[in-house]
């Protein structure tokens, strides 16, 4: 009884159909009493004559105890859907929030803002030009991350612009150690890309290429057009004696490649090649 | 007369500490250094009373190169940001200043270091320090040694067992044995435990290394690794072991 009542939850104005289905149960189960137990006591006139008389009072009974059942079972699985409902609310504010607070982290490096502003103050004292220039990159930097948003696409020309600065804030900080190199053609410039798509790989590249050796090192941002796709490759140095690219914690990586399969649909736009002493990230930008 | 050491890779965050410093005439710079490396030979050359100390920094951080000192000198770290770090240091260090800092901040970070200095307990402060610092709920992806006058970055995947060895745990790799000064404790806490059992109390083992466990006398068992070695299991050791394992 409580099972059939399990996926049946009445809304207003359907507890008529939930009063037929008792009556009709009712009633099976009155019948099932009488033409059972008639069938099993045939000899006892008695019996039988009592059974007739009583017919409808324990049609009533039957009626009484269905609906107490269905009262109870009704109320007891609304009270599991609203609580189920609560729970499944809960669980989806809490993954907005996740990914909204998931992506201000992600514009916002704090280790790189704060050693930004670090730098910035130590130019400050001897070379204030130099600081005040930085400045500049910086604020054009972070207005670019504020200004765009996930979904909107970009021509390669303008992301490259916007990899510079971030690029050149890079340079400062770390000095001679870093060097870039950009390798884009012309046929490239107008190809379009999601906004802020590649800074997240360029800052990986740079903290695994500066993190893993104690020399100056060169960063690569190659773009090729190929069957109508944007190909864009960074690369950089590690150690493979004691790092191992793809295990490790390449969080960046990751959320790039979640973020070009919810926008493509396709698998396989991000991949990861490691050849000698050099990680080069891959990613393909179809192009409509 | 102080002697400090600067141990920092951005050019610029050590340029304004040295400004910071050249304000006090009663402090020497030795040297300035751009990572772990460079610092560790520094400090054993140079014998410093006290460090600039940069977190993030290429090869080895540093708080692995704290690790690798026999006698780490008092610290004041310079720090960009470091989401646990700074809770885990905040009894220990001299102090941790938090870039970009201003002179003021700079000056009473070095009086804090003049005032603990008098008291005689700055380099007892920067081991209870790594202690806190181990406890730190980080799971370790490599472990540093020492071997002879150079340094080792052993990636967690490649050890087979560990082994403990009177003040020292035996690290057994691939490459072969390290020693490194820590507890048996402290390793079965940092390193990831759905990798490392601790199957016996003198032992650690990577369980991607295990081929078969075999019983061995009464209640106990053996696990035979891939390079051959054989690593006693006790009977809690085995218990652990099926758990991880799932059999």
């Amino acid at each position: 009884m409580i099972n059939i009542f399990r996926f049946y939850n009445p809304k207003k104005g359907t507890f008529l159909y939930l009063l037929v289905l008792i009556a009709a149960f009712s009633l099976l189960w009155t019948a099932i009493v009488r033409y059972g137990l008639a069938a099993i006591l045939y000899d006892n006139d008695e019996y039988i004559k009592f059974l007739i008389h009583s017919m409808s009072i324990r049609f009533a009974m039957a009626l009484l105890i269905t609906g107490c059942v269905a009262l109870f079972s009704t109320v007891w699985y609304t009270q599991e859907e609203y609580k189920e409902n609560e729970q499944r609310k809960r669980d989806a504010e809490k993954l907005a929030r996740d990914a909204e607070l998931f992506n201000l982290r992600q514009q916002l490096q704090p280790h790189f803002l704060f050693n930004s502003l670090n730098s910035i103050s130590a130019l400050a004292g001897s070379q204030p030009q130099q600081a005040r220039k930085m400045i500049q990159q910086l604020s054009d930097f972070l207005r670019g991350t504020l200004r765009k948003d996930d979904q909107q696409q970009i021509s390669w020309e303008e992301e490259l612009k916007y990899l510079h600065l971030y690029l050149e804030i890079e340079k400062v900080r770390f000095g001679h150690r870093l060097t870039t190199e950009i390798v884009s053609g012309p046929e490239t410039t107008n190809l379009q890309l999601p906004a802020l798509l590649l800074q997240p790989v360029v800052e990986n590249a740079i903290k695994f290429g500066l993190y893993d050796t104690t020399e100056a090192i060169t960063i690569s941002i190659i773009a090729t057009i190929e069957n109508n796709q944007l190909i864009i490759k960074v690369q950089n140095p590690f150690d493979p004696e004691t790092s191992r690219p793809g295990t490790g914690t390449r969080f960046g990586l990751s959320s790039v490649q979640r973020r070009l399969y919810l926008l493509y649909g396709r698998s396989g736009l991000l991949e990861t090649a490691v050849n000698n002493n050099i990680f080069t990230t891959i990613i393909k930008i179809p192009q409509a | 007369m102080t002697k400090v050491l600067i141990i920092d890779d951005e050019p610029l965050a050590r340029m304004i500490v040295k400004e910071y410093i050249s304000k006090h005439p009663d402090i020497t710079l030795l040297q300035e250094c751009q990572d772990g490396f460079e610092g560790m030979k520094a400090i054993q050359q140079l014998q410093p009373d006290l460090i600039f100390l940069d977190i993030q920094m290429p090869k080895i951080n540093g708080f692995e190169m704290l690790e690798l000192l026999d006698q780490p000198p008092a610290v004041i770290f310079t720090t960009a940001f470091d989401e646990y770090a700074i809770k885990a240091f905040e009894s220990h260090a001299i102090d941790y200043l938090l870039k970009p800092f201003s002179q003021e901040r700079f000056d009473k970070a070095v009086s804090k270091w003049q005032e603990k200095q008098s008291q005689q307990t700055s380099k007892g402060a920067t081991e209870a320090l790594l202690n806190t610092m181990s406890q730190a709920p980080t799971q370790q992806q490599r472990v540093v040694v020492k071997t002879g006058s150079k340094i080792k970055i052993i990636p967690v995947e490649d050890i087979y067992y560990l082994e403990a060895s009177d003040d020292y745990v035996k690290i057994i790799t691939k490459e072969g044995a390290f020693l490194k000064n820590k507890t048996m404790s402290h390793f079965e806490s940092t390193l990831d435990k759905n990798l490392f059992v601790r199957s016996h109390r003198s032992f650690i083992v990577n369980i991607q290394q295990i081929t078969r466990i075999d019983p061995y006398e009464k209640d106990n068992h053996i696990a035979q690794l891939k390079s051959g070695a054989q690593v006693p299991v006790s009977r809690t050791g085995y218990a652990k072991l099926k758990e991880v394992l799932g059999i």
